[in-house]
């Protein structure tokens, strides 16, 4: 039936539509595509994943095209002789049950040595970083450089990168899906994952557990950089927290100190350490482009916006809102905080 | 019984409550009209949990969209789940079972009619009490799975005065920083979603026994177990995995009760409790789970392409036997929804061995069913292009669920908007696609009116399209790094068309609903009862009886000589018994 065919080829043609469109959104430069690899481990999962796609695209065209040309077959038309009372054929049963079972231990076989072939490289020098969840936002500790940092992770490239994972509240996952696939990050265990960037640049990170109201606003930046840049990097994150110079800059770090930021934020050489800084420790807070979990971009009108009305922002965030400062307050505290580069 | 006959004779006219019009319902026992109670009842959850649905597409048509507060958001797309798994899919199973299973067999009800009486109550119950929690602002939020610690709480917490969430959540990062065990879902959330599913969970014990019982005890004379219709095999299947899979949730869900409310921690870290506990008990649950969903479905279209097709199934045994291979296997593979917690790589490749096995035989069914339109007559009905439609979607269903099962591929796709992709072809169209099918095929045996076969087919146009363009779409969105459950996304990361595409998609599959509760109002309100006992000229012995069929079904109860009975009767010329030996 004309009718018939014709929708089917519309079907074909809108899904290959979808298809070319998938792939040309997927060409934005701020897709974390996990087919766009750019680490060891990506890399790896990408191929196989082609491969799947292969072998899937193959049984569906040849399943599906079985099915249709039965149907145009043998549909029932007036002269169409009587159904064959045809109850099984046992050989060709057989063979059809072999067929699967055959193409399904090959995809087995890739499966489980591509398993074992991202176990992480055995090399000197390995980076080690640790990575916090939080609900909602991502805190980074380098403990060989003494270095504690929030929702940015710079790493050298071609360096294998030993992520230690850590959750003391609920189950989180870490995932950086142009560098490697996800491992969650469990209370109570010491899973590890590692990362090994062939390229620099900046990558997108997110939260791939649903870890409660703001599972969506858990996002983090990895910074793969050059070597020589990795060192520079480490000597600015190590070094004291920056001096205020201007007048602003002076009355805002009053601010911080007398408007309730110490309870749960820690800049080094400023205030004390406590257990109960349940929020990200502000040293170096200027030199990172984004706030909260990828929530806004790093810029002045976001960051105002954020200690002004961090409820509205991001809400059921840990930060309360401060919608009683007053203006001259809340601009000196912005203007500290993006000095401390 | 009229009113005033009673009167004439002198007495107080009054009816007694069993048989006024709702009090005959409320208190049969007939497994007809319990199957018709469970079927309107999950019909009605079909509809909520579908306005769920569009609810969440329409949040995420656009990114940073603020249709829903994230809160809402999260009630929203658990109860989504919730509703469409326990409320609708497995209660429309057990009304399809109750009301065909005898029916099929040659059985006058259910082994235990008062037992089936109960299960359909209980599940009421449980149903109204899960959505009762939107009434009370606290509806269950941590997704259908629920993961501990997320749902954790402490009796001291949960005994506090409801102060702001602001200050809930201050509170319990502060006693997380202290090393105390967090409060993590304080509200009545958990304890709705706790309750509302133990309710379901007897229901579905009780109905699996009695499906059992009925199957393997009230079989008609010469109704071997050889010569059953699928449809039976596949409830029988799915009875077992309902009795063997229950009980894990029951007692997961209690462990979680008891951390909320007695205090004890066995899913907390740091008291010698695990969070991966709940995971390894729920899945033990839950991958069956997704089989008692889909194996009914299975056993539908192994009635139904026959039919249509004017020949007996191709390949009965290996079709009865590997829903049975399904259903022992369903219990080895529930930690291939754990690949990426961190299990030892021999636990995952064992897992992903037997998830491997366990695709052989679905696949095997897809080759018989597609098999038995070989030398056939097909008449393309309503119901026939559902069951077609279901072949060629579980096919995809299937095979984006080998991607998944492939452990490296899984590291990068779990979690994101591929897996919802593959969950909705095989719930959507596999589970969805074969109760359309069962519908129109069993309607006219439930009412004896025929519905209008044009509806039916722009209904399944509508359906396959709405169902390709809102599922399609979210493969892409995962291989581009979209995670799940974000009540919303930021712009220009690839994925704004997309998702735009998936929530058109979502309203074109409303519109499709639509046109069957149209199909359903024209059938009910405007036809006359047309549909004869055996309208499809069908094989298996419910269209051997009235449309609907009398109290008790059978006048005489008949002799089975082969699998395909009416045939026999029909062709007495060419019996089936002839053939088989």
């Amino acid at each position: 039936m004309p009718f018939r065919s014709r929708l089917t080829r519309w079907g074909a043609i809108s899904v290959l539509a979808l298809t070319v469109a998938g792939l040309l959104a997927g060409c934005d430069p701020n897709t974390p595509s996990t087919l766009d690899p750019a680490g060891v481990a990506a890399d790896k999962e990408a191929t196989l994943f082609w491969f799947i796609l292969v072998v899937a695209t193959i049984v569906f065209v040849a399943v599906t095209g079985a099915l249709i040309y039965m149907m145009i077959r043998y549909r029932a038309r007036p002269d169409s002789p009587p159904a064959r009372q045809i109850g099984g054929h046992q050989r060709l049963e057989i063979i059809l049950a072999a067929i699967p079972t055959v193409v399904l231990f090959i995809v087995l076989f890739f499966t489980i040595s591509t398993m074992f072939a991202l176990a992480q490289p055995n090399e000197p020098n390995i980076l080690t970083v640790k990575a916090i969840g939080h609900q909602w936002w991502w805190e980074f500790q380098y403990p060989n450089q003494k270095i504690v940092t929030a929702d940015e992770m710079y790493i050298p490239v071609n360096t294998t990168v030993h992520v230690e994972l850590e959750s003391n509240n609920v189950i989180h996952s870490f995932w950086v899906p142009q560098l490697a696939g996800k491992t969650d990050v469990i209370p109570g265990h010491d899973n590890t994952t590692w990362l090994k960037a062939t390229r620099t640049g900046d990558f997108r990170g997110l939260c791939t557990e649903f870890c409660g109201t703001q599972h969506a606003h858990m996002d983090y930046l990895v910074r793969v950089v050059s070597a020589d840049q990795f060192q520079s990097w480490v000597s600015q994150q190590t070094a004291g927290a920056a001096t205020p110079t201007t007048p602003d800059q002076i009355a805002g770090k009053q601010v911080f100190l007398t408007k309730g930021c110490i309870a749960c934020h820690l800049i080094d050489g400023v205030n004390q350490p406590s257990k109960l800084q349940i929020g990200p420790n502000l040293t170096h807070f200027g030199s990172r482009t984004i706030i909260a979990g990828w929530v806004l971009d790093n810029t002045t009108p976001n960051l105002r916006a954020w200690v002004h009305d961090a409820q509205a922002v991001k809400p059921g965030v840990d930060m309360p809102s401060e919608t009683t400062i007053n203006s001259t307050d809340l601009d000196a505290l912005v203007a500290y905080l993006e000095s401390l580069k | 019984m009229a009113i005033g006959s009673v009167a004439t004779r002198g007495h107080v006219a009054r009816r007694s409550w069993k048989q006024s019009a709702i009090g005959s319902w409320v208190t049969t026992v007939d497994h007809k009209r319990i199957g018709i109670l469970y079927m309107y009842t999950a019909f009605v959850f079909f509809l909520m949990g579908g306005i769920e649905a569009l609810l969440v597409r329409t949040q995420l048509a656009v990114p940073n969209n603020t249709v829903l507060s994230p809160q809402a958001y999260d009630e929203v797309f658990t109860m989504h789940a919730t509703t469409m798994i326990f409320l609708f899919v497995m209660p429309m199973w057990v009304g399809f079972g109750n009301y065909l299973v005898p029916l099929m067999i040659g059985a006058r009800d259910m082994a235990f009619p008062r037992i089936n009486q109960l299960g359909y109550w209980l599940f009421l119950s449980g149903g109204l009490l899960l959505t009762m929690s939107f009434l009370f602002g606290a509806a269950p939020n941590a997704g259908w799975f629920s993961y501990a610690p997320l749902t954790e709480a402490t009796p001291v917490c949960l005994a506090a005065p409801i102060a702001s969430a602001q200050a809930q959540a201050a509170a319990a990062a502060t006693q997380a920083a202290q090393g105390l065990q967090g409060c993590f879902s304080p509200g009545l959330n958990m304890d709705f979603w706790i309750a509302g599913l133990n309710l379901l969970g007897i229901s579905s014990i009780t109905g699996g026994i009695n499906f059992i019982v009925t199957i393997l005890r009230m079989r008609a004379p010469g109704l071997t177990i050889n010569r059953m219709p699928l449809f039976t095999w596949m409830i029988m299947v799915m009875s077992f995995l309902l009795v063997f899979a229950m009980p894990s949730l029951t007692v997961a869900s209690f462990l979680l009760l008891f951390d909320r409310h007695l205090g004890t921690h066995f899913y907390q870290a740091g008291f010698g409790g695990d969070p991966l506990l709940w995971q390894h008990l729920f899945w033990s649950f839950g991958h069956p789970e997704v089989y008692i969903l889909i194996l009914p479905a299975f056993g539908m279209i192994s009635e139904i392409v026959p039919v249509f097709s004017g020949k007996p199934i191709f390949g009965y045994t290996f079709v009865a036997w590997s829903g049975v291979a399904i259903g022992f296997l369903s219990f080895t593979v529930w930690a291939h929804h754990m690949f990426a917690v961190g299990l030892p790589p021999l636990a995952q490749a064992f897992f992903a061995s037997s998830t491997t096995l366990i695709a052989i035989p679905t696949a095997v069914k897809i080759f018989n069913w597609v098999g038995t339109l070989y030398g056939g007559r097909i008449r393309f009905t309503s119901s026939m292009l559902f069951a077609l439609g279901f072949i060629a979607m579980f096919l995809i269903g299937g095979l984006n669920g080998v991607a998944v099962a492939v452990v490296p591929v899984d590291y990068q796709l779990t979690d994101t908007y591929f897996v919802v992709s593959h969950i909705h072809y095989v719930l959507f169209g596999g589970a969805v696609m074969g109760l359309f099918a069962g519908l129109f095929y069993w309607y006219p045996k439930f009412s004896g009116r025929l519905l209008d076969e044009r509806l039916g087919k722009l209904q399944f146009w509508l359906f396959l399209i709405g169902l390709n363009l809102a599922f399609f779409p979210m493969h892409i969105m995962g291989l581009l790094g979209m995670p799940r459950r974000q009540y919303t996304y930021a712009p220009n990361l690839g994925w704004d068309q997309l998702n735009l595409i998936s929530t058109i998609g979502a309203f074109i599959l409303a519109l499709g609903v639509i046109v069957f509760i149209l199909n359903w109002i024209k059938t009910m309100g405007f036809t006359k009862a047309n549909a004869g006992s055996d309208p499809w000229d069908a094989f298996t012995l419910e269209w051997a009886t009235t449309s609907p069929p009398p109290a008790e079904n059978f006048a005489t109860i008949p002799v089975v000589r082969s699998r395909r009975p009416l045939w026999d009767m029909k062709h007495p010329e060419d019996p089936d018994w002839r053939r088989e030996h």
